[in-house]
């Protein structure tokens, strides 16, 4: 590729509005175009976009808006995506290509990474561009968090996956100017031999964990699944929700929706409370852009307690139906 | 002809050794383990033998599993754990230039072996490995492979020349069908992995691996390079400062944790 230029963005959508991640995304890359001199793109694909999703990539600062509507994207969106970006990326050259470590983005940036014979730098929490020739480095967790790697891609374009909200999503400006170009490419059925057969939501109503403003987490040490009731009842005092650590989801006590960690969900809440977590690095790895965390939990030794704000060494039996009363007088009070 | 199923499995650091016994070698930049802790083989990709080995169990005599290794040593007791769990055979990439591969340099070895071992149906390998968290070699072999991959399944089911696979996706799951050959990656979700019973043991003893060099494979040195260069691996500091908060007794503690919250205005 002889005159790279630009960051590309790969897009995602939710609901009809650019995906959070997304946004995130934009932040970065208009940060890594301004050290350039060199444009932002994003990429967005589905069966049917609405203008909105487009409107949002402009807002959060993307110059060009490329869009692709097709049925393969909701049959076999990451093959269908995959067969665009890389058509995208061949055409257009760009230095920089950023995609989320979502469920879609941790298949499709491998899958461009090799398709072009380049590295990938994965799970990214830090991306920086010294010049362009230099190379990009990345910062990603490792050994489930327990070590960082530092990490740098010298062929162009280089390719990132960045965690979800390891990047604080910019100011939305409605203001800003930006081009919509739809692409048409001819996708052949051949590109999609793995086809989505069903869906269905496992997810129970009420505040999406991902989302939630105030998190209860429960551990091992809970002992079963008859704790997670007092758990619940905190969170929706605080109009939050529930999440677990890896084991107990594993022993069947929650649901695997509920788990938080490297493998499972990763949570950005104001507040974190969490209940009998020791805190391996595991679970940590889906927390660590948690603004406050607490932690009720006996053994003073743990872990949870290097990373927690606030911290209670006791027994959760005790500590806590004391601790979920005082919070119910403390809000019916306002 | 049976199914032919391959599981590509690793060997990894312990990930249940506590932290703290953690060190970081800054030559090879790699953690390592004490001494007296042994390597376990990653822990996803024991998922992936027992998704191999359901499907063994459901087509008794129709099924040979292959599972294939790459790296520079082994302990043998460990790699050969999943034999000990019902698999048919061992294949062992193992040179000297196998060492601290990146995730590209590792797809194109076992792209190498996988093609060397000829025809087959299924590629299974855990849904990402422990200590390097990538989650990169399983799509780069599908991609070097030309092979459908569909990532973390909970369950796979073979029917004629198809095959079905439940994803654990965010909210809920999903059903989605490949044709064969496919390239899967399996997740912890699918179930505890068998433990070997003292049968399966026995014949893992008899069984020896079969070892491939890096010349057996027919590989360019020049895809042995790494395309992602690894500069510095640190443990990140800790700077927060917890407060602990104190009561009367246990009960005290909670409610005192509850004003301290209000407080700090976070509920």
């Amino acid at each position: 590729m002889s005159s790279t230029s630009g960051v590309l963005v790969v897009g995602e959508t939710q609901n009809g509005r650019l995906a959070p991640v997304t946004a995130e995304l934009l932040g970065l890359a208009r940060s890594l175009a301004r050290g350039l001199q060199e444009q932002v793109a994003v990429v967005l694909g589905a069966e049917k976009l609405s203008p909105e999703a487009a409107a949002d990539a402009i807002a959060y600062g993307a110059e060009t808006v490329y869009t692709v509507e097709h049925a393969l994207m909701e049959q076999s969106p990451v093959e269908a995506m995959l067969a665009v970006v890389e058509r995208v990326v061949r055409e257009k050259t760009p230095t920089v290509v950023l995609v989320g470590k979502t469920l879609a983005g941790s298949d499709l940036g491998p899958g461009l990474a090799f398709r072009l014979g380049v590295g990938l730098a994965q799970d990214c929490i830090e991306v920086t561009l010294d010049s362009k020739e230099k190379g990009l480095v990345a910062v990603r967790p490792v050994y489930g968090g327990v070590a960082m790697a530092r990490v740098a891609l010298k062929r162009m374009p280089y390719v990132a996956t960045v965690r979800p909200k390891a990047f604080d999503p910019p100011q939305r400006d409605t203001s800003r100017k930006g081009e919509v170009v739809a692409l048409n490419p001819s996708l052949d059925a051949s590109v999609a031999r793995v086809r989505v057969l069903e869906r269905a939501s496992e997810e129970s109503a009420g505040v999406r964990l991902e989302d939630a403003r105030v998190v209860v987490g429960g551990g091992r040490g809970l002992g079963g699944p008859e704790p997670f009731q007092m758990l619940e009842e905190l969170a929706k005092l605080l109009g939050g929700a529930v999440g677990a650590s890896r084991a107990v989801c594993d022993a069947g006590w929650v649901p695997y929706h509920y788990q938080i960690g490297l493998t499972g969900k990763t949570i950005a809440p104001d507040l974190y409370i969490t209940v009998a977590i020791s805190g391996a690095s595991q679970h940590m790895a889906g927390c660590s852009g948690a603004r406050n965390i607490v932690a009720i939990n006996k053994d003073r030794d743990s872990n949870i307690f290097k990373e927690a704000r606030f911290g209670v060494v006791a027994d959760w039996k005790k500590a806590l139906p004391a601790f979920a009363e005082t919070v119910k007088e403390l809000v019916k009070s306002g | 002809m049976p199914l032919h199923i391959i599981v590509c499995v690793k060997q990894v650091l312990d990930p249940e050794t506590p932290a703290s016994a953690l060190r970081i070698d800054p030559q090879l930049r790699r953690m390592v383990a004490p001494a007296n802790v042994p390597p376990v083989v990653n822990g996803f990709d024991e998922n992936a033998v027992e998704a191999a080995l359901r499907i063994k169990d459901a087509r008794p005599g129709d099924v040979k599993i292959t599972v294939l290794s790459c790296g520079k040593s082994f302990a043998m007791e460990v790699i050969k754990k999943p034999l000990s769990m019902g698999c048919d055979e061992l294949v062992l990439l193992q040179d000297n230039a196998f060492d601290n591969l990146d995730a590209f340099a590792t797809a194109h070895v076992l792209a190498a072996a996988i093609k060397k071992l000829g025809a087959f149906d299924i590629v299974l390998c855990g849904r990402q490995a422990s200590d390097w968290d990538q989650a990169q070699v399983p799509q780069g072999l599908a991609q070097l492979l030309g092979l459908p991959g569909v990532t973390i399944a909970k369950k796979v089911e073979v029917t004629d020349k198809k095959v079905r696979v439940e994803r654990v996706v965010p909210g809920g799951r999903e059903v989605v069908e490949a044709s064969l050959p496919a390239l899967i990656t399996v997740t912890n979700e699918l179930g505890q992995p068998r433990y070997p019973n003292l049968r399966g043991i026995m014949a893992a003893t008899r069984k020896q691996p079969v070892v491939w060099k890096a010349g057996d494979l027919g590989l360019d040195p020049a895809l042995l390079q790494p395309a992602v260069e690894l500069q510095e691996l640190f443990i990140p500091v800790q700077e927060k400062n917890v407060e602990i908060i104190e009561g009367e007794d246990d009960a005290d503690k909670g409610r005192k944790l509850a004003l301290k919250l209000r407080e700090a205005k976070l509920i």
